[in-house]
C-alpha cells in the first residue's frame, strides 16, 4: 500500500524523523487557510501516489496566503501520470542548504533490507546510478540483527560525511531503520533528506510502502487508504478479498491462481485480443466468491464476452460449477461466458455445468481454444 | 530418485485441523503419503483420520520421527510455525501459506541461512514426486512418474503445464512450487541444481513469470553449470507496471522486472523458451528426442 507524503510523514514522526510543520488542504480556501497558519513562505505540494510532481508543475512555492490559494487552485484537480490531485500539502518554508538521498527496500534477491544513501539527493536515484554510481552508498542489514551501530558509521564515513551533519544523517537513518521494520515498510524513501540553513537535518520529501499482507497487524495505516483515489471494482474485489485489476480491453478473465490467469491474460492477447482485466479468485474459492468475481468482471462496460479458466487445486472444480451458475442466475448476465475447467473435482464440474448449462455459456477443452473462443465473442459484439 | 521429497518421507502437518489443512491432508493420504503426524496447539492427543495430533512439532518428531513438513497454518501465525520446525530439526518444510508479511519472512530466510533445511515456499502448492510422496496441494491425478522436473513460482501454471505433459505421455520426477512471494525459502537456482544432480531427472521445466530477476539469474546458473535440457515460460507480458498480479511478488517495478526482459534473458542463455502454457510440452518432447 503507497501512502501519501503528508501520511507517510505523519508515521515517520512517530519515529521521531523531524519533519517541517504541514497541513493537508482539499480545497484552495483550505490551502489559504493553512498558509496563514504556518506564516511566511510555504510550499503547495500535489499529493499523489506517482513521481514526477516537481516536473509537472505540481509543486509552488508561494509568500502569501493569497497566493497559496490560487497556487492550490491550480494544482488541485491537476492529472499528474494519470493520478488526479484531490489534496495538497500546506508546508512551511525553509532555508535548504544540502540535499540528499536515503532509502530503505527489500532486497528480494539478497532477501535483507538495502539501505541506499546518496550526497546526490532531490533527483530520482536512478539518474544517480546511471549517471554517478560512485555517489551511491549501498549496505544490506541482517533483519535478526537490525542496524548497528557500525554500520551507521560506515554509511555516513563512506558518503564523506563529516560532523553534525554526519551525526544527523546517522540518527536520521537509525529511526528510519526502526519505522521501516515497525511500519512494516517495503519502502521508505526520503528525497530529498535535507540539511537546512541553520544546520539542521530534516526529511523534505517521503515515501512510504507497507506491506498489504501485514495490514492485519496496522489498523491504523489500513485506515490511510483512500477509498475515493481507488477504482470502483478494484476496491469491491478487495473488500471481498479477491486479487483483481482493471485494464483496457474486452474480454473480461476470471481464473484461479494469479500465474494462470496472468498467462490467461497473455494467451488472449496473442489471439488478438485485449484483456479487460485480471481477476484471481484465489485458492479455496467457494461458490458465493466465484459469483461476486464474476459480477465484479462483468460490471465493467467494456466487456464484451468473459473467459473463464479454471485449474483446480485448492480451488474444488464441482464449486466452481455451482459458483458460475449460481452467479450467471443471480445476475441474469446474457454476456457470453467461455468456460474451461480442469483439475481437482473437474469431472464433477463439467457435469454440473452441462446439466445446467444456460444459453450464454460455451465451454471448451484447452486454455488456448477457449482464449480463441472469447476473443471471437467480444468481436462479435458481446451485448 | 527424485528431489526433496521421496518414499523415505514421513510427513508432519502443521494445522492439520483447520479447513484447507485437514481437506489437502486427507488428499496427501490418499496419495500414498506417510503423514505420521499433526501439529495444532490445544489439541494433542486427538487425532484426524487416524493420524495423531501433537501441540507441538518438537513432540511430534520425537513420538514419530517425522523428517518433514507442511505448513497450513493461517498467515499470523505462520511464520512462527516455520521458525518451530527448523528448531525442531526438520530437514524438509513447505509452507503453503500465502499472505506472511514480508518482513516476517526475511527474518525466516535469515535464520534458515544458519539451520541445514530447505524451505520451499511460502504461497506455494507444495512438492510432488509421482507415486512416491505428495507434499502439496497439487492434484495428483494430473502427474505420472516419469524424468521432467518441473519447478515454478505459479501453483496453477503448473497443473496446466503437468497436465500437458502427462497427455503427450512426458511424466514427471518432481514438481517444486517455489511460491509467488517476493521472499522466498528457496529459488530457482537450487531446485535446478537438485534436478542437474538427480541421475532420473532429465528435463528441467521452469515457469516464472514478472517481478524480481531470479528468472535473470537462474538463466545465467543454466547457461554455466547444467548440462541436462530446460525449457522456460514466463508469465505477465500484459501486465501493467506497479499493480501487483495477484502474487504478492509479482509486480513490474522497472526494466529487469518485466516478461520481456526475462524471456530475453532465457533466449540469451539458449534456453527453450516457450510463448504459452501448450508450448512448453512440445518443447519438452523435442529437448528428450521425442519431437
Amino acid at each position: 500500500m503507497d501512502l501519501y507524503e503528508y501520511q507517510g510523514k505523519e508515521l515517520l514522526r512517530h519515529y521521531d524523523l523531524e519533519t517541517l510543520p504541514g497541513i493537508v488542504a482539499g480545497t484552495p480556501e483550505e490551502a489559504g487557510r493553512a498558509a496563514e497558519t504556518l506564516g511566511g513562505t510555504v510550499a503547495i505540494k500535489a499529493q499523489v501516489l506517482t513521481g514526477g510532481r516537481g516536473k509537472a508543475g505540481g509543486i509552488k512555492v508561494v509568500d502569501s496566503p493569497r497566493e497559496a490559494e490560487e497556487a492550490a487552485g491550480q494544482i488541485l484537480g491537476m492529472d499528474i501520470r494519470g493520478h488526479t490531485v484531490g489534496r495538497v500539502y500546506v508546508e512551511h518554508g525553509e532555508k535548504i542548504d544540502r540535499e540528499f538521498y536515503l532509502s530503505i527496500t527489500v532486497d528480494r534477491t539478497a532477501k535483507r533490507p538495502l539501505i541506499l544513501f546518496s550526497t546526490e539527493g532531490g533527483v530520482e536515484i536512478e539518474e544517480v546510478a546511471e549517471t554517478n554510481p560512485e555517489a551511491i552508498v549501498r549496505l544490506h542489514v541482517d533483519p535478526l540483527l537490525g542496524l548497528l551501530p557500525y554500520q551507521v558509521r560506515e554509511i555516513t564515513f563512506s558518503a564523506g560525511l563529516e560532523g553534525d551533519v554526519a551525526k544527523g544523517v546517522g540518527t536520521v537513518l537509525s529511526h528510519l531503520y526502526k519505522a521501516f521494520e515497525g511500519l512494516d515498510a517495503s519502502l521508505v524513501e526520503l528525497n530529498p533528506l535535507v540539511v537546512t540553513g541553520e544546520g539542521r537535518v530534516l526529511t523534505l520529501d517521503a515515501k512510504v510502502t507497507v506491506d498489504d499482507s501485514s495490514l492485519y497487524r496496522h489498523e491504523d495505516i489500513a485506515g490511510m487508504h483512500d477509498v475515493e483515489a481507488a477504482d470502483p471494482q478494484e476496491e469491491r474485489a478487495q473488500e471481498v478479498g479477491l486479487q483483481y485489476v482493471k485494464l483496457d480491453g474486452d474480454v473480461g478473465i476470471l481464473g484461479n491462481g494469479a500465474g494462470l490467469v496472468m498467462s490467461t491474460l497473455d494467451v488472449v492477447a496473442q489471439a488478438g485480443g485485449e484483456p479487460a482485466n485480471f481477476c484471481d479468485v484465489g485458492g479455496g474459492a467457494d461458490a458465493e466468491q466465484i459469483s461476486t468475481a464474476l459480477d465484479i468482471v462483468t460490471s465493467n462496460e467494456q466487456v464484451k464476452s468473459v473467459l473463464f479458466n479454471i485449474f483446480g487445486g485448492i480451488t474444488r472444480g464441482d464449486e466452481v460449477a455451482r459458483g458460475l451458475l449460481s452467479a450467471i442466475e443471480r445476475t441474469g448476465i446474457t454476456l457470453p461466458i467461455v468456460v474451461r475447467l480442469d483439475g481437482t473435482n473437474a469431472e464433477e464440474g463439467r457435469r454440473i455445468l452441462a446439466e445446467n448449462t444456460p444459453e450464454n455459456v460455451v465451454t471448451e477443452e484447452t486454455m488456448l481454444d477457449a482464449a480463441s473462443r472469447a476473443v471471437e465473442l467480444a468481436r462479435d459484439g458481446g451485448r | 530418485m527424485a528431489i526433496l521429497v521421496d518414499n523415505g518421507t514421513r510427513l508432519l502437518v502443521q494445522g492439520i485441523t483447520g479447513r484447507e489443512g485437514a481437506f489437502h491432508t486427507g488428499r496427501m493420504l490418499q496419495s500414498g503419503t506417510k503423514v505420521v503426524a499433526g501439529v495444532t496447539p490445544g489439541k494433542g492427543g486427538q487425532d484426524y483420520e487416524g493420524v495423531p495430533i501433537f501441540d507441538t512439532v518438537e513432540d511430534a518428531v520425537r513420538e514419530t520421527g517425522a523428517n518433514a513438513s507442511v505448513i497450513f497454518v493461517p498467515p499470523p501465525f505462520a511464520a512462527d510455525a516455520i521458525f518451530e520446525s527448523l528448531d525442531a530439526g526438520l530437514s524438509t518444510i513447505c509452507c503453503i501459506t500465502e499472505g506472511i508479511p514480508v518482513h516476517d519472512m526475511m527474518r525466516v530466510t535469515n535464520y534458515l541461512g544458519t539451520k541445514d533445511a530447505t524451505l520451499i515456499g511460502p504461497n506455494c502448492p507444495g512438492v510432488l514426486s509421482p507415486e512416491k510422496a505428495n507434499v502439496s496441494i497439487m492434484p495428483k491425478d494430473i502427474f505420472m512418474p516419469g524424468n521432467v522436473g518441473v519447478v515454478s513460482r505459479s501453483g496453477t501454471l503448473t497443473y496446466q503445464i503437468v497436465n500437458e505433459l502427462t497427455q503427450r505421455e512426458i511424466g514427471q520426477s518432481t514438481a517444486v512450487g517455489i511460491g509467488g512471494d517476493p521472499i522466498i525459502g528457496t529459488d530457482f537456482i537450487e531446485i535446478l541444481s537438485k534436478f542437474e544432480a538427480d541421475p532420473e531427472t532429465e528435463c528441467a521445466v521452469m515457469i516464472g513469470e514478472i517481478g524480481g530477476n531470479a528468472e535473470q539469474l537462474a538463466a545465467e546458473y543454466v547457461k554455466s553449470e547444467m548440462n541436462i535440457p530446460v525449457v522456460a515460460y514466463i508469465a505477465g507480458f500484459t501486465a501493467p507496471e506497479g499493480k501487483t498480479m495477484g502474487h504478492a511478488g509479482a509486480i513490474v517495478s522497472g526494466g529487469e522486472s518485466t516478461a520481456e526482459a526475462k524471456s530475453e534473458a532465457l533466449r540469451e542463455a539458449g534456453i527453450r523458451a516457450a510463448t504459452n502454457p501448450s508450448e512448453v510440452a512440445e518443447l519438452v518432447s523435442e529437448a528428450l528426442g521425442r519431437g
